[in-house]
């Protein structure tokens, strides 16, 4: 056992007491714990990092015991969840690191600073694993975008995410936003981003070798952030925009200076270990490092360069000032590592070292003023909560369409179908990635608008796909069902670009895990995407948990993020979703049936979310994986679309009208014996739109039926600017193309251009 | 020909225009930082698009005072060709190698997106390889691209053939919805009155490859090589 040094409260700090126990998030239970961990009374800076540690960000106090079900491994897997991202085998000696992290209660209150720094994060998050970041997605939720203060958080959240990805110069490459009055003041802000390395350059956040320096690296450290990541772990009230001081402001430039210097020490030798400074800030950083390699460290934080007099240990440990790392060198190595990043014109210090005997401990000029078990710090008690199903959710899954929501399809299908594209969960982004740079760092093959981005990898054949995915009125609705729903879908949209799933992060987004109707749907939801995973061989590398994300009038649809990775073999191969040549055969993969619960049709016609999600069936959507994989390596696609919201006639309208060089025109005609509303809206999954040359419909219909995928021709492209038209047994849609592809394309633009923009 | 491409720090398209020289021009290339003071005798110099110094104050308005800014106005002033891109010509404008100035887009937002352009003057060492009244596809990634300058300075540019590109829509129309950012006249790049300073708002690093969308940038580095190949006596057959 460790001697243990004196530890006296330190003169100013206030007494503790169990109100300020309960103001720093932690159950009296927890409190028994902490002191019999440290055998005292623990000091305020213990109970600081304590809160900090065992709040539900950085300790997944009500999330492990359930992300212990989900598969993470596989042969390509080279590093799983626990570290500051996943890394997966690419081929050619090249590895991929990736992550997805939320930024939601920030961006709730703060949505410029909130958005950019959460982009700010999980890029350090990949570079500081050695990979250099080449792209960034972003998976967004808002409230109806009828209110003013709703676009007034899309706008910044947007301008956040831009400002801070263009600046550092990675592109954006794809993204998902739904709008819906669930997230009405809770906004969700899920970023993510990839990096490639040489598999020989995967380093990882450890403080190993006792006597080693660590130093911080970087911006200063102020008072910004300070009990973020406590912040980021209780429901959203009316007093949280009291809490902006509680968001960082980020700056990009230093990132940029940060990421090069980072690369350049990693790949110097001169470093064991590094970690970004993120959630709890050094707290974190300090005793996940140590605990990673069994060691302890020893820390002075009147070392640390501040920006602000008189900073306490308190506020120096907690503080989530941007753009800092914590850097672990090799003895004696120290001052080349400090003239690394003067070249970049970045501050370090040595701060404190790593020590043999696994505490905790910090000092303040010399005195101790913290010092705990590292092992036990970071081992933050768990817990597994009541779960009951929400009474008034199976009522509403237990909801059939009636004949009026029949009805309104056979009366007005077009009226219906441009309402749908109208709709803001339907129509273009193109307002938001007009605002990313998307091409920066010349690889980008597929740019965002297609169903997954795809980035060429130099030196090599291959290619990366990207996507990021969720439905969560699905998930609402049928947790369990929709959780598998998401993976699927990110699936269908990796393999639509010809590539093939490898793996995933989750970014489970969640309400009020003490709610027994929350942990029902994360338990359920958590189980679902299990499942799928494992059929699917695309195991979980790591990811974010961000709970109690509520507003006043109750919980956000449950809504667990999918971030897919895939990998092309050859890039050159890849397809594109929308039509090409005037003449090509369209046929459709996969089976719609009578399903409407939880459309966008209902959302849309009738202002109604019910009824089940979908069905979904695991082996016959990997068997259309398999098979479009097939397809597209075999170079027989000409366009490759997932079906998704709002059916099928709004997936085959968009693969008519985004044609870069303008809409074509359509001719279909869809045979099946199903109601209108369901043939056209309905959101069966497991379909995919494809299309090829006349030459090659056969040689697509027989890998479909090789793979046992139901497979019909059911129309051909049109000309140029043609005409969309579209016959079911009964009914027609005879549409201009232009008109469709306006109303497609500028609904958002419009609402954000005329509609007001307050703070509110 | 050999390339020097100056970083400062937040550059971030110095590695596309490196790549862009190297793999596909088959250029010598080669990355000088901001505080150095040599150039090592190059053959043309890029200003390479990004973020110098964060456009903190302004765009391009702290990277001119980097030190290799004086080698660079030097190389200039002596006849050498010198390219900025993006951020690069909002360092031109602010080192008055270029007139007028970059402010920020009329739309008040970033505008990353595909976009056309008429070359309107083939006469000079960057657009030989080029059609007179050619359309091009060149991406935009800027916040400040919107071009200004008083009246007279626009006429001069206009009277002297110095407007090199300019935005357009598919068929070479110039009109206002194929503006990106507002500028003036829809100038999208600008020659200096030597003819051998080129300031660009567009990638053409961008569009150097079929499998990213768009080989238009290809012809603008050829005909710097021919003009370099010229000028050393090689003689225009060898570009």
């Amino acid at each position: 056992m460790a001697t243990r040094e004196a530890v006296a409260p330190r003169p100013g700090d206030p007494a503790i007491t169990p109100e300020l126990v309960a103001e720093h998030g932690l159950s009296p239970e927890e409190y028994e714990k902490i002191v019999e961990i440290v055998g005292r009374e623990p000091t305020y800076t213990e109970l600081g990092v304590f809160s900090a540690l065992w709040s539900e960000h950085c300790g997944y106090k009500n999330s492990k015991p359930l992300l212990r079900r989900l598969p993470t491994e596989a042969p390509w897997v080279l590093q799983g969840p626990g570290e500051n991202a996943g890394v997966i085998e690419l081929g050619d000696g090249y590895a991929v690191a990736f992550k997805i992290e939320s930024h939601n209660h920030p961006s709730a209150v703060e949505p410029y600073q909130g958005a950019a720094t959460g982009v700010g994060g999980i890029l350090r998050d990949v570079f500081t694993m050695g990979a250099r970041p080449i792209a960034v997605l972003d998976s967004l939720r808002f409230g109806s975008l009828s209110s003013p203060r709703v676009r007034y958080l899309f706008s910044g959240v947007v301008k956040g995410i831009g400002d801070y990805g263009n600046c550092v110069g990675i592109p954006n490459i794809g993204g998902e936003v739904y709008f819906d009055e669930a997230y009405e003041g809770n906004p969700l802000v899920n970023a993510m981003a990839i990096g490639l390395m040489r598999t020989e350059e995967l380093i990882r956040g450890e403080a190993s070798g006792p006597g080693n320096p660590i130093l911080a690296v970087g911006a200063r450290t102020g008072r910004d952030g300070i009990h973020g990541a406590t912040f980021a772990s209780e429901e959203l009230t009316e007093e949280s925009d009291a809490k902006r001081p509680q968001v960082q402001v980020g700056d990009p430039f230093t990132e940029k200076l940060l990421l090069e210097a980072s690369l350049e020490l990693i790949r110097s030798g001169h470093i064991v270990g590094i970690q970004d400074m993120g959630a709890a800030g050094l707290a974190s950083s300090s005793s996940e490092m140590a605990a990673r390699s069994g060691t302890g460290v020893d820390i002075d934080t009147s070392l640390v360069p501040v920006r602000e007099a008189n900073m306490t240990p308190y506020e120096i440990l907690l503080s989530e000032s941007q753009e800092r790392m914590l850097v672990v060198a090799k003895a004696g190595h120290e001052q080349e590592v400090v003239r690394i990043l003067e070249k970049w014109e970045l501050e370090a210090a040595v701060i404190g070292h790593v020590t043999d005997d696994g505490m905790y401990r910090v000092r303040e000029n010399g005195v101790v003023v913290c010092e705990i078990p590292g092992e036990q710090l970071v081992k933050c008690p768990t817990y597994v909560r009541e779960a009951r199903e929400s009474e008034a959710v199976k009522k509403l899954r237990a909801w059939k369409p009636g004949e009026a929501e029949y009805a309104r399809a056979d009366q007005d299908p077009a009226g219906v179908l441009k309402r749908l594209l109208g709709s803001p969960n339907i129509a273009s982004r193109h307002w938001i990635y007009d605002q990313y740079d998307t091409t920066v760092r010349t690889n980008t093959v597929v740019a965002p608008g297609g169903d997954a981005g795809v980035l060429r990898v130099r030196n090599t054949k291959r290619g990366i796909a990207a996507t990021v995915d969720c439905n969560g009125r699905y998930v609402y609705l049928n947790p369990k069902r929709g959780a598998m729903i998401a993976v699927a879908e990110a699936a269908r949209n990796i393999v639509c670009v010809g590539a093939r799933p490898r793996a995933i992060t989750n970014n489970l987004n969640f309400g009020n895990p003490l709610k027994p109707e929350v942990y029902y749907q994360m338990r359920e939801a958590v189980s679902g995407m299990a499942e799928a995973c494992t059929a699917f061989e695309t195991p979980v590398t790591g990811g974010n948990v961000s709970l109690y994300n509520e507003n006043p009038s109750g919980a956000i649809y449950p809504t667990p993020t999918i971030g897919m990775v895939g990998v092309l073999d050859d890039v050159e191969r890849h397809v594109t979703s929308y039509f090409k040549n005037e003449g090509d055969v369209i046929l459709l993969l996969g089976e719609s049936r009578d399903e409407l619960g939880g459309s966008e049709y209902l959302k849309v016609e009738f202002d109604t979310v019910a009824g089940d999600a979908p069905q979904i069936d695991l082996a016959a959507e990997k068997r259309l994986q398999d098979a479009v994989v097939e397809m597209a390596n075999a170079s027989v696609l000409a366009s490759a679309h997932d079906v998704s919201d709002g059916g099928l006639a709004v997936a085959l309208v968009e693969a008519a009208i985004c044609h870069p060089h303008g809409p074509r025109g359509a001719d279909l005609d869809l045979s099946d014996d199903l109601p209108t509303a369901s043939l056209l809206f309905g959101e069966s999954q497991g379909r995919i739109v494809v299309s090829s040359a006349p030459g090659n419909a056969e040689k697509v219909e027989d890998i479909a039926r090789r793979h046992g995928v139901p497979v019909r021709r059911i129309g051909t492209v049109g000309a140029a600017g043609g005409r969309f038209r579209l016959a079911t047994p009964n009914r027609q849609i005879d549409a201009d193309t232009a008109d469709l592809a306006d109303i497609y394309q500028n609904t958002i633009p419009r609402i954000m251009s005329a509609g007001a923009i307050e703070q509110g | 020909m050999r390339a020097a491409i100056v970083t400062f720090p937040g550059s971030n398209c110095d590695y596309d225009c490196y790549k862009a020289l190297t793999d596909v021009i088959g250029a010598e290339a080669y990355f000088v930082w901001h505080r150095e003071h040599d150039l090592k005798n190059p053959d043309l110099v890029i200003l390479p698009g990004g973020f110098s110094y964060g456009d903190y104050l302004r765009a391009g308005a702290i990277a001119r005072f980097s030190p290799i800014m004086t080698e660079t106005i030097e190389f200039a002033r002596a006849g050498g060709l010198v390219m900025g891109i993006c951020n690069g010509f909002q360092v031109l404008c602010e080192s008055h190698l270029l007139p007028g100035a970059l402010v920020k887009n009329e739309s008040l937002k970033f505008v990353g997106r595909s976009v056309y352009c008429r070359v309107e003057n083939t006469e000079t060492p960057f657009t030989s390889e080029y059609r007179e009244g050619q359309v091009v596809k060149y991406h935009v990634a800027h916040g400040m691209g919107n071009y200004v300058a008083d009246p007279e300075t626009l006429d001069m540019l206009e009277a002297d053939r110095r407007v090199v590109f300019r935005y357009c829509d598919a068929n070479g129309n110039v009109t206002p919805e194929a503006n990106p950012n507002g500028a003036a006249r829809n100038i999208a790049g600008i020659i200096n009155e030597a003819g051998n300073v080129l300031g660009l708002m567009p990638h053409p690093e961008r569009s150097m490859e079929a499998l990213l969308g768009s080989t238009d940038g290809v012809p603008l580095f050829d005909s710097i090589r021919r003009c370099i190949d010229e000028r050393a006596g090689v003689g225009a057959g060898a570009a």
